[in-house]
């Protein structure tokens, strides 16, 4: 995009404050384009992620936004190492982590979970929520037996879910509802970074506000830091402090959320910002007049 | 596909009066749960080269609704009601045959998603001269061929002569959603729908395609119903609003009416919860509490009435589809607060929005 891409994809973000609790320097995922007849030959790569570097504070929200195929999803993937990243550090308070076993991962899967687009696809419809939200705590260990229940039921009530959801299963629950139990089941094991992945996108607008309120009142309450990916920019600056802007795999822009989105420097938000819908008609017809007065 | 001759033609636009005049609109499915009442009296008019938006939630209906104008929803088990009259010709009662003669060249319908509503094993270009020879045998192959390069260009595909012989999945999401209009106009329809054009697509690209439908609707005069979830699209291109909610719609009204003096919670609602960029950020979005109705279960009287932080006991009852602006006839809503108390309620923070419900 702009001219200036080389110094702004890494430079101001590197320079992190020691404070991180994430930070992630020159991550790179390409993914090979195989071709041959016998033996597969890497004839191309996709670069889903070209060298991004941002750093995300305790308690703070940064907000990665980007159109599809930006590499949105991709970073997310490889900063929880649930991707192997090709090159890059990711340092998850102080700690390098790319690279590491599964086995040496598995401590560090509690203090970072994820939440996903979409709440149909993203829980197993023949597990009953109680099992869906409990199961890690079985598995870290963490709690069993009448204790594990109780913690379920706490955390079903803390989303805006009744205890007695307990025993159902998936489909039994609206979109929005799914994606609270979602929501339940990455706060299980009290982690202290969330990356939500598109945690919005796929539901109603009027349940869109709720599950953004309760990610706000969540951050507050368990001082949890978050990423938080979408493609809606609206979304994207209410919740968060900070905004990275992705294209093609890098990141061409970074800053405080209500600076990127009134004063975009980079030419890729500017033409991003101006394509965003606004919801009031004689401000929307003067921008398109503006538009069509330029070409 | 062997066509019947018919002896009814559709009459085109016989001047004056609207072009398509929905009345008392009801679409009902047997399952087996019970009836769901999707569409429950509906009623509208589209004027020639207007622009009317329906916006609503996941089964509000809208969609159904939409469907429904050309047949689409007929089926063993659904049981529709209600009249909708094309240039005065009643649809609802017209045989398959029939309804076949207005979809395309009176009514073209495009989707939300424009990889699953083409052919993945058919070039592009063959599929808009398929949608061309299907309506019209008289047209040559050839003609058809150059009819449907004029199409693609005419909706701004780039490289046209060759494009058209390019297959979907060479496309990408916008481009294949401007071939699906291309193929909509082959025909030259009076009437667009578009159920959720855009929300598949990049914002960017979205811009495109509503610039697009407006340039279209300006030049050729294109009546367009635009079916969408999204406010700030509906603010770009719409002329009038229609908001449904279980079934009903809650209110209508020009755009202004809508956006700068909204009469139903509801509304309300749907614009409080938008997180806007033209404005500072509020600390709390107003958000709407609980979750649309099912329609197996709606909930007597006002459906919103369960959500709305301004129920009282007259809720109880089904309001009607009223203006209560006298100054405003064709501005109407069903909620039976009075003018004054919404115009007190819907201030939340200095901005239009549904209040925190009390507890």
């Amino acid at each position: 995009m702009g001219s200036d891409v080389s110094g702004a994809t890494s430079t101001e973000a590197t320079t992190a404050p020691s404070g991180a609790l994430l930070e992630v320097t020159d991550l790179v995922k390409h993914f090979p384009i195989k071709s041959g007849l016998l033996f597969d030959r890497e004839v191309d790569q996709v670069r889903a992620v070209d060298g991004i570097s941002f750093s995300v504070d305790k308690g703070e929200t940064l907000g990665l936004v980007g159109e599809s195929g930006s590499g949105k999803s991709t970073a997310c993937r490889a900063v929880l190492q649930l991707l192997k990243p090709t090159s890059g550090s990711v340092k998850f308070e102080g700690q390098e982590i790319a690279g590491l076993g599964r086995r040496e991962l598995r401590p560090l899967r509690r203090e970072m979970q994820m939440i996903f687009q979409d709440p149909y696809a993203s829980l197993n419809p023949r597990k009953r929520v109680g099992q869906i939200v409990g199961d890690q705590l079985k598995i870290q260990k963490v709690a069993s037996g009448g204790e594990l229940r109780k913690r379920v039921e706490g955390l079903l009530d803390r989303v805006g879910l009744s205890p007695e959801h307990y025993n159902r299963f998936p489909h039994e629950f609206s979109g929005g509802q799914r994606q609270r139990i979602g929501i339940a089941r990455a706060l299980a094991l009290e982690p202290k970074l969330v990356i939500c992945d598109e945690p919005v996108s796929a539901l109603d607008v009027s349940i869109q506000a709720q599950i953004v309120n309760l990610l706000d009142d969540l951050q507050d309450e368990l001082r949890l830091t978050y990423v938080f990916v979408a493609h809606d920019i609206g979304v994207v600056r209410h919740i968060s402090d900070r905004i990275a802007v992705m294209n093609q795999g890098k990141i061409v822009e970074t800053g405080p959320a209500d600076q990127v989105c009134e004063h975009p420097r980079d030419a890729y938000t500017k033409k991003l910002l101006a394509a965003v819908p606004i919801a009031d008609p004689r401000e929307s017809a003067a921008r398109r007049a503006e538009r069509t007065a330029a070409g | 596909m062997s066509a019947t001759p018919e002896t009814a033609p559709v009459s085109p636009g016989t001047g004056g009066g609207p072009l398509l005049e929905v009345d008392g609109l009801r679409v009902g499915f047997a399952t087996e749960d019970g009836r769901v009442q999707a569409v429950d009296g509906v009623d509208f008019q589209l004027e020639p080269g207007e622009v009317l938006a329906i916006v609503g939630e996941s089964g509000s209906g809208k969609s159904v609704t939409a469907q429904t104008l050309i047949g689409l929803t007929r089926s063993p088990n659904s049981h529709i009601e209600g009249s909708v009259k094309l240039n005065g010709e009643e649809l609802t009662t017209l045989s398959e045959a029939q309804l076949q003669k207005v979809r395309g060249r009176q009514i073209a319908m495009i989707f939300q998603d424009p990889m699953t509503s083409m052919n993945p094993v058919y070039t592009v270009g063959r599929q808009i001269i398929e949608a061309i020879r299907a309506h019209d045998s008289k047209v040559g192959k050839r003609d058809a061929h150059r009819q449907a390069i004029e199409l693609l260009e005419a909706v701004g595909i780039p490289d046209a002569d060759r494009r058209v012989d390019a297959y979907p999945h060479e496309f990408s999401g916008g481009m294949r959603q401007r071939a699906m209009i291309a193929m909509g106009l082959a025909l030259e329809p009076s009437i667009l729908i578009a159920d959720e054009p855009t929300t598949a697509l990049d914002v960017t690209i979205q811009a495109q395609i509503l610039d697009l439908i407006q340039d279209l609707n300006r030049s050729r005069g294109l009546a367009t119903i635009l079916i969408t979830h999204d406010l700030g699209v509906v603010a770009e291109v719409a002329d009038r609003v229609l908001v449904m909610y279980g079934g009903k719609v809650v209110e209508r009204g020009t755009l202004t009416d809508i956006f700068y003096d909204p009469q139903h919670p509801y509304t309300w609602g749907l614009l409080g919860s938008l997180t806007r960029l033209d404005q500072p950020r509020p600390h709390r979005l107003p958000q709407i509490s609980g979750a649309p109705p099912s329609l197996l279960n709606l909930p007597s009287g006002c459906a919103f009435r369960p959500r709305c932080p301004h129920e009282f006991g007259k809720c109880k009852e089904v309001p009607g589809l009223e203006a209560r602006l006298p100054e405003d006839p064709n501005h109407r809503d069903r909620c039976w607060l009075t003018a004054e108390q919404k115009r007190r309620l819907r201030e939340v923070e200095g901005r239009i929005g549904l209040e925190e419900p009390r507890g």
